[in-house]
């Protein structure tokens, strides 16, 4: 199944539900969870009816962490837009540099060494170990375990933000990318550290599988809940694992083929049910994925200069025009888009997150299930409140 | 303990030691007053006993939490973090006492105060030795679990007072889980006092006198329909005291503490002090119907004084129910009625008929008593598994395919 292969379906939210007092059949209950609940992720609320513990109506409220990110960029010059960027999306600065490095080198036309190109692809799949190593922690976590497996994922965590350390001086706001190129080359024991990572990495997903996806209550908990149909999925514009969970084949590491991707042999794992239980099986697999062309990208990178020396960072004015750069991040797709009218700021800035738009697909899989089903269903879609407001 | 103050025994020293310590404290005191001070010093040494537990589980959780999580747990407190109890106490003695304007002023006060009032009053009837019985009680099991079911209505007023939405689907959820565990929580123990001929803990712990072939003990447990009870009570129990995976009441990632919502300082001290005190009480209970009570294991150790066995059974039970915590994930509310209704409640009648078939079956010898076992444990098992693939259907692992 490709995107092209559906036909549009219209969202079952939205329908009529019936009124919070009702005298007939009783009061309906209505409860706010969020701001300030401690599993909406960051400070994301959901105002939820509720009949019983069923759910039947959910609204998500979000904007408590708006902080005005693209106006932003269009006051600032190119690069002072870089930093702000590691800020979107908290837990993956690298691809957030990435994505917008590639919609400025597609506006400016510049090129991009080898060697940088293969050190982006081998930070973009520690990034998304990272980030899909936090996410099944989560959501480990609000299924009920009592932080065993968000502590065991948060120990790998560390290690690899002790790597981005070492590479960007920051283990969480990186700032590392730039148009043409990385900031610094990465060192012989830098690469040696992200070899010794990757092998210690399938022991630890075994581990983690063998604790979690064979669990009986996990599979009561997350299998068959908070169904996402594909066609759903699709005109609603949904991307990354939660998409690729319904069984559509769209990872834009293929489609587009960007970088030096195309290099690398590794395979898309699909979803058949659209459910929670994919969902999280869909990011282990893919991690699995990732320890692969982490391999094969530290075998083979080359070596040659990691900035294309061409590259102006002082003073840069791309020609007028306008570029629309996108990546598969972890999340889904990130995509930038520029419009350059010849100054050194950007006229238009535009963030394409995948967390807010996934998002809005929350209450079609939320209705009819509980509270309980929710909380879970919410943290398989994986947002950061970071990107979602903006 | 008896109320006669002089117990002539033959039991050794190390065996009537708290006995003769309490007639040493008795004798200070006039005749009159002896048997009062007698039932208050059982009272406070109940009281002195499971409070210090409750003080040094929460550290054990903590600490073995810590261990399973790769962390160290509390350390900072004293010597291997061994004051944090105290320093704890400390806090939740000084913080301040904040009550929702709107909520229910008495029943809020209320509700934590009558939930540790009824999870101590089971400790009465616990056997913890040959000789330490705090009340002997003919109906003690009936006793224990009248209390014990009581504790649910403190956390439904806890949940109802608060006047929060969140404490309201947890008394909910709090009245839906009493109802479904109730049942086979007391069917479950039903055989082992159809076998016992009492509702007495001391008869229950007599019954399991004795050694088969000289070294196995005649604990309940060691029988098929004995297991299968330990099972589906300690399951059970789980979900009595509200502990993972079955804290649905106080479920932290959905409803932010559940009934404990709206209650802070010494309040909140309390309902955990009660959480532990009833987690304790059942696994008292649990040892004393199926695990033997205060008897040894093995024939050549009946010489360690019989609280310390008890306490040793109790407490490997009480790591059982940390270990658990911190390696389960919560059921979901209907999923844990449906586990409830549609499999504790048929295995637990079946394994009524599982001890009438072992009680009508004590003759067979030789061969016979081979199959004997065969038969019970096909009872126990054939059930078990038909009822559990029924329960888990529509679930299982999954393979997943790859784009092409």
């Amino acid at each position: 199944m490709s995107v092209s292969d559906l036909t549009p379906l219209s969202s079952p939210a939205g329908a009529q539900v019936r009124a919070v007092h009702d005298e007939f059949h009783g009061d309906l209950l209505e409860v706010s969870m969020g701001p300030h609940h401690p599993s909406t992720h960051g400070v994301f609320r959901m105002i939820v009816t509720l009949d019983g513990e069923t759910i039947v109506k959910l609204k998500p409220v979000f904007g408590y962490l708006h902080r005005n990110h693209e106006k932003l960029g269009e006051n600032t010059t190119y690069l002072a837009s870089m930093p702000y960027t590691d800020r979107l999306d908290y837990l993956n600065s690298m691809t957030n540099n990435w994505a917008y490095a590639v919609a400025v080198e597609k506006l400016a036309g510049l090129a991009v060494p080898e060697r940088a190109e293969y050190v982006r692809v081998i930070l973009a799949e520690m990034t998304r170990l990272l980030n899909h190593t936090c996410l099944a922690g989560f959501l480990m976590q609000d299924c009920g375990c009592m932080g065993t497996p968000l502590m065991y994922a948060f120990r790998e965590r560390e290690k690899i933000l002790d790597l981005f350390e070492a590479l960007s001086g920051s283990r969480m706001m990186c700032n590392y990318q730039r148009f043409g190129g990385c900031r610094v080359d990465p060192s012989p024991e830098w690469i040696a550290g992200v070899r010794q990572l990757v092998e210690a990495y399938g022991p630890f997903l075994d581990e983690f599988e063998a604790l979690l996806s064979g669990n009986e209550i996990i599979m009561a908990r997350t299998q068959g809940v908070g169904r996402l149909a594909p066609e759903l999925a699709v005109s609603a514009g949904v991307t990354g694992p939660v998409l690729r969970a319904t069984g559509v084949a769209h990872d834009l590491r293929k489609v587009d083929a960007y970088g030096v991707y195309p290099k690398f042999d590794f395979r898309v794992p699909l979803g058949d049910h659209g459910d929670t239980y994919d969902r999280y099986m869909i990011r282990i697999l893919e991690m699995r994925e990732s320890i692969s062309i982490l391999r094969q990208a530290l075998a083979a990178l080359p070596g040659g200069p990691i900035m294309d020396p061409k590259a102006k960072l002082r003073g840069f004015r791309p020609k007028a025009g306008e570029a629309y750069g996108r990546i598969e991040g972890p999340k889904g797709e990130i995509g930038f888009y520029l419009i350059s009218d010849g100054g050194p700021n950007p006229y238009r800035y535009r963030v394409r997150p995948p967390s807010f738009i996934n998002l809005t697909i929350l209450e079609d899989m939320c209705l009819g299930h509980t509270v309980a089903d929710a909380v879970i269903i919410l943290g398989s879609v994986d947002i950061v409140l970071g990107e979602v407001d903006r | 303990m008896s109320a006669a103050p002089m117990v002539v025994s033959p039991a050794p020293l190390l065996e009537r030691l708290p006995l003769d310590l309490r007639d040493a404290v008795l004798g200070l005191l006039p005749e009159s007053l002896r048997w009062l001070a007698s039932g208050l010093i059982t009272i406070l040494v109940l009281l002195a006993v499971f409070g210090l537990l409750f003080a040094y589980l929460t550290l054990a959780e903590r600490k073995l939490l810590g261990r399973v999580q790769n962390r160290p747990g509390p350390n900072r407190t004293g010597w291997f973090g061994l004051l944090q109890p105290f320093a704890d106490a400390v806090k939740a003695l000084t913080k301040e006492d904040v009550v929702p304007r709107a909520a229910d002023q008495v029943l809020h006060y209320l509700a934590p105060v009558v939930l540790v009032a009824l999870s101590l009053m089971g400790f009465a009837v616990i056997p913890f030795g040959r000789l330490l019985v705090p009340v002997e009680l003919d109906a003690a099991v009936l006793y224990f679990f009248a209390a014990g079911a009581a504790t649910e209505l403190a956390v439904f007023m806890a949940g109802w007072a608060s006047r929060n939405k969140y404490s309201l689907l947890a008394a909910m959820r709090a009245l839906a889980q009493l109802i479904s565990y109730e049942l086979p929580l007391l069917l479950s123990f039903v055989p082992v006092i159809m076998l016992a001929g009492t509702l007495s803990t001391t008869g229950i712990v007599a019954a399991q006198d004795g050694w088969r072939f000289g070294f196995i003990p005649h604990w309940h447990i060691l029988t098929p329909w004995g297991f299968a009870g330990f099972v589906i009570f300690m399951i059970a129990a789980f979900a009595e005291s509200n502990r993972s995976p079955f804290d649905l009441p106080e479920a932290e990632s959905e409803l932010i503490a559940g009934h404990l919502t709206e209650y802070s300082g010494f309040k909140y001290a309390l309902f955990f002090m009660a959480e532990y005190f009833g987690m304790c009480a059942l696994s008292a209970m649990a040892v004393t119907l199926f695990l033997g009570g205060w008897r040894a294991p093995l024939p050549f150790l009946e010489f360690i004084p019989s609280y310390l066995w008890f306490g040793l059974k109790l407490i490997t039970l009480l790591v059982g129910f940390i270990w658990v915590r911190a390696t389960m994930p919560r059921l979901r509310i209907d999923q844990l009625t449906r586990l409830a209704w549609k499999f504790l409640v048929p295995l637990s009648l079946i394994n009524l008929g599982t001890a009438a078939f072992w009680s009508l079956t004590t003759t067979w010898t030789g061969p016979l008593y081979l199959a004997r076992w065969a038969v019970a444990l096909a009872i126990v098992i054939i059930p078990f598994v038909t009822l559990g693939r029924q329960l888990s259907a529509g679930n299982g692992p999954r393979t997943y395919r790859y784009a092409s």
